[in-house]
């Protein structure tokens, strides 16, 4: 079946909806989602959103722009870092008018609250800058985006799963998607498409990401040649729930949570006495490994599954149930533990991709190191990177980025396609995906796609997880590679049409294969330390030889590197220090 | 500890009927019910067809119908559904929604009900240019309505949508409604009214409670629609007198 739109936007999640909610008003588009939209993992999202609205205190963007360039340890792109700042107070002021509920203060205002690496006046101390809607900020954005682009009747495409891009040499004309009601695939041709699709923490065994966030955008295009940027960089959030990974809000230690160790202390002390348990999480996750390493985990055997705590008791109860009710409802659920009374059992869990589909500030992807782009393809949100991230990100800057960025994507995409003139697809384009699903339906006694997974998550988690070397990181790509061999042999045991979830499986297995391979691959390539790639092979942070972002192109099974200059037009890099 | 898994399964390709099939499993106590059902399709049938995402309650996928409960499957642990007597576990899809496959049920309707209520700020005052003022009290207000995750399993237990009446608005399409009526900033009173002031509206709710009982975000949605029921008289009793 071939749909034609003016564009289409893969994704439905909080970059999806707004750029979907902005190219609408120009354009005849389609939203592709892989789930029902309210089910996206931007829903998830809970501590709050940044904006130096200055509400509570004196705050500004400016100030917030050095944090989120300091916090990426100077990785991150000094304009794209002051276009996100600035955005922000807009970003945030426009949400509340479309129905956002905020918390409030006692004035009627939007209430804020600290988090990791936000400071006041250029690293001084900790600033109340996260707009926050108790522990639920991501349900909110994304009820409230998913409400307006229903008065704004957007049409989606739900459980309608991308799987494959056409590209015709730096043009882009399309996807290919299948419905999973009904098996069909279908051919969406389209003057520009909009990748949304999200993040890819699924490659780690303990992680906070939902089993949807597959990067598959990522991988589709990489395979088609698009390079990837950065993607060496991935972000272990400090605190989740011990095995399971299920996020503790950095808003607990925003409001006054402790981390302590097994004597009790509160470490974070030694690790950054300014910033304490407010230091951004690259920081704070390698002082918990540190810790666990040294024997101070609560059981104190050192092992990758050893824990600290999370102390929130002393916050009080009218504390914890106004403000992290959220918190609370997981920890009792999950772990029977009430956070009034206990402290929470927590260790870093694989988080957030700071790296991905590189983008100029209006979202068009780029194909090279000179900039070149791409016609008619874009990203945003955490599938993108514009770098606003740098090496690591800061609390509450992806749900800005998903705004700010999702919404200059959808500007710059509805300008385009009224522009441009559709180009043709050739009308097999959609035979070689169909030809996959046969053959994989037909493939017998294949390895189990399961024994794959597992093995895959488990050796990113031991090897290419928050403190890194040379020698498990090699092993690691090794074994990938041998993984992707064995990948290629699976099939699909389950022939049916409708709804049929394995075939849709199997995909996003292969997928799930190409993004720790280029991960671990680019982490093994750069040769110092910096944000969330810590090496112990090269713990110096290098700038006279990688104060630069990598671009990096799958060919087959091997990788070209290519660099791209960070813009450091407006701050020295400096040792960083909290 | 083994359990029994009774799962409902249904391929509308193959079956004519829905029918049972059981797997013994050996799982942990603290197990999630969902983390169960992935291991039986990864581990031992591909086949059997749920929804999933977010895996920690918050996304609304994977509400089903376990020992006859409305809930959802990553918010259920093992102990809560086995004794040590009864080590089986009936795991059936949602109810009045029509069954698409195994566990999964065509949402469709749900999600129209849901839009018919016009859930979205309605208020024609173009905004300030900072945010619009609300009071924590005000806030307070609409907290347990923007909770909702859309999952249905309130929708599932009706027993007017069940027995009565299948066109009903049903309970999630009211909370969200009175998310919005209750809005401080929100003039959509006259707007909304005819979507829920008729006869599929919001009044045939007879307070049987079983949405309020199964709803895994607490809401306390029978209260919630009787007082809306309040809002509705009072508005129309004050616009025609
Ligand atoms: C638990 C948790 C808490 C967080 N808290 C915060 C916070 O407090 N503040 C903050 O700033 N950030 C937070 N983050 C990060 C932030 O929430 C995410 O980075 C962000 O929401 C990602 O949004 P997105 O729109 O890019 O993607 P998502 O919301 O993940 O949406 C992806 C969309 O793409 C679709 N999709 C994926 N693959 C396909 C495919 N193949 N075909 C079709 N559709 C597809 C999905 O269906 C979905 O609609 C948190 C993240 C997590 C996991
Ligand atoms: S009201 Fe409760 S049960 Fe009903 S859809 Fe919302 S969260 Fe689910
Ligand atoms: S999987 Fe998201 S609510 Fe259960």
């Amino acid at each position: 079946m071939i749909k034609e739109y003016d564009a289409v936007i893969v994704g439905a999640g909080g970059a999806g909806l707004y750029a979907a909610l902005e190219a609408s008003k120009k354009a005849k588009i389609a939203v592709l989602s892989k789930l029902y939209p309210v089910r996206s993992h931007t829903g998830a999202a809970q501590g709050g959103i940044g904006a130096a609205l200055g509400n509570v205190e004196e705050d500004k963007p400016e100030w917030h722009a050095f944090d989120t360039v300091k916090g990426g340890d100077y990785l991150t792109d000094q304009d794209a870092a002051l276009v996100l700042a600035e955005e922000a107070v807009r970003a945030v002021y426009d949400l509340e008018h479309r129905g956002l509920p905020f918390s409030r203060t006692p004035e009627g205002k939007i209430d804020q609250r600290r988090f990791g690496g936000h400071t006041r006046n250029f690293g001084e101390a900790a600033v109340r800058r996260s707009c926050y809607a108790a522990d639920r900020t991501g349900h909110m954005i994304l009820q409230t985006l998913y409400q307006q682009c229903i008065k704004n009747e957007v049409s989606f495409y739900n459980e309608v799963q991308l799987l494959d891009v056409l590209l015709e040499g730096k043009r882009c004309t399309g996807v290919i998607a299948y419905d999973l009601a009904t098996g069909e695939i279908i051919t969406f041709k389209a003057k520009a498409v909009l990748f949304a699709n999200g993040g890819v923490g699924r490659m780690f065994r303990v992680t906070s990401n939902a089993y949807a966030n597959t990067g598959d955008g990522q991988a589709l295009l990489a395979r088609r040649g698009v390079p990837l940027e950065d993607m060496e960089f991935f972000q272990f959030h400090p605190t989740g729930i011990r095995e399971m990974g299920i996020l503790i809000t950095e808003g607990v230690r925003g409001e006054g949570g402790i981390l302590r160790n097994s004597t009790g202390e509160r470490f974070m002390e030694r690790y950054s006495p300014t910033m304490l348990d407010l230091a951004p999480r690259d920081i704070v996750s390698r002082a918990i490994v540190t810790e666990i390493r040294a024997g101070h985990g609560i059981k104190g055997d050192g092992q990758i599954d050893d824990y600290v705590f999370l102390d929130a008791s002393h916050l009080g109860r009218e504390v914890i149930e106004s403000k992290l009710p959220e918190i609370a409802d997981f920890v009792r659920t999950y772990l029977d533990i009430d956070p009034v009374e206990s402290p929470i059992p927590v260790h870093p869990t694989a988080h957030y991709a700071m790296g991905g589909i590189p983008t100029d500030l209006e979202g068009c992807v780029i194909a090279d190191e000179k900039g070149t782009k791409i016609d008619g393809l874009y990203a945003a949100g955490e599938c993108a990177c514009v770098s606003v991230h740098g090496a690591n990100r800061l609390g509450t800057n992806s749900l800005v980025d998903l705004i700010v960025f999702g919404r200059r994507a959808g500007i710059h995409m509805g300008r385009f396609v009224q522009e441009s003139n559709p180009h043709p697809v050739s009308p097999d384009s959609a035979a070689s995906i169909e030809a996959q699903i046969k053959a994989l339906k037909k493939r017998k006694n294949g390895p189990a796609p399961e024994m794959i997974r597992k093995r895959m998550q488990n050796s990113m988690m031991a090897k290419v997880g928050i403190y890194r070397n040379g020698r498990d990181m090699a092993e690691t790509v090794e074994e990938l590679r041998e993984l992707r061999q064995m990948y290629r042999e699976v099939g699909c045991p389950d022939l049916s049409q409708a709804f049929n979830t394995a075939v849709l499986e199997v995909f996003d297995l292969g997928h799930r294969l190409e993004n720790p391979y280029i991960t671990a691959v680019w982490a093994l390539n750069r040769e110092e330390s910096r944000g969330a790639h810590a090496r112990e092979d090269f713990p110096e942070r290098d700038d006279t030889n990688w104060l630069k972002h990598t671009l990096a192109w799958l060919e087959g099974e091997d990788i070209r590197f290519g660099y791209k200059p960070v813009d450091i037009s407006r701050w020295e890099p400096k040792p960083r220090k909290y | 500890m083994k359990v029994i898994l009774e799962i409902q399964r249904y391929d509308p390709n193959q079956n004519i009927e829905p029918y049972f099939q059981s797997y013994e499993m050996e799982t942990q106590p603290e197990e999630r019910l969902l983390t169960v059902l992935m291991r039986i399709k990864q581990e031992l049938d591909p086949s059997l067809g749920f929804r999933k995402s977010c895996a920690h309650g918050v996304c609304g996928s994977d509400a089903m119908v376990v020992n006859g409960k409305e809930r959802l499957a990553c918010k259920t642990l093992i102990k809560d559904v086995v004794t040590d007597i009864d080590r089986s576990i009936r795991v059936e899809p949602l109810q009045t929604l029509p069954l698409q496959r195994d566990l999964m049920v065509d949402q469709t309707h749900f999600f129209q009900n849901y839009m018919q209520v016009k859930p979205f700020l309605i208020n024609p005052d173009s905004p300030p240019e900072a945010e619009r003022l609300q009071s924590p009290k005000e806030r307070q207000q609409i907290d347990e309505g923007t909770s909702c995750i859309l999952c249905a399993s309130c929708y599932s237990a009706c027993p007017i949508i069940q027995e009565k009446n299948p066109d009903f608005l049903g309970p999630a399409a009211v909370i969200q409604a009175a998310r919005f009526l209750d809005d401080s900033r929100d003039r959509g009173f006259a707007e909304r009214l005819p979507e829920l002031d008729q006869d599929n509206g919001i009044w045939p709710c007879e307070n049987h409670f079983e949405c309020t009982r199964v709803c895994p975000r607490g809401i306390k949605i029978t209260k919630t629609i009787n007082l809306t029921k309040r809002s509705i008289t009072k508005y129309k009793d004050l616009t025609l007198s």
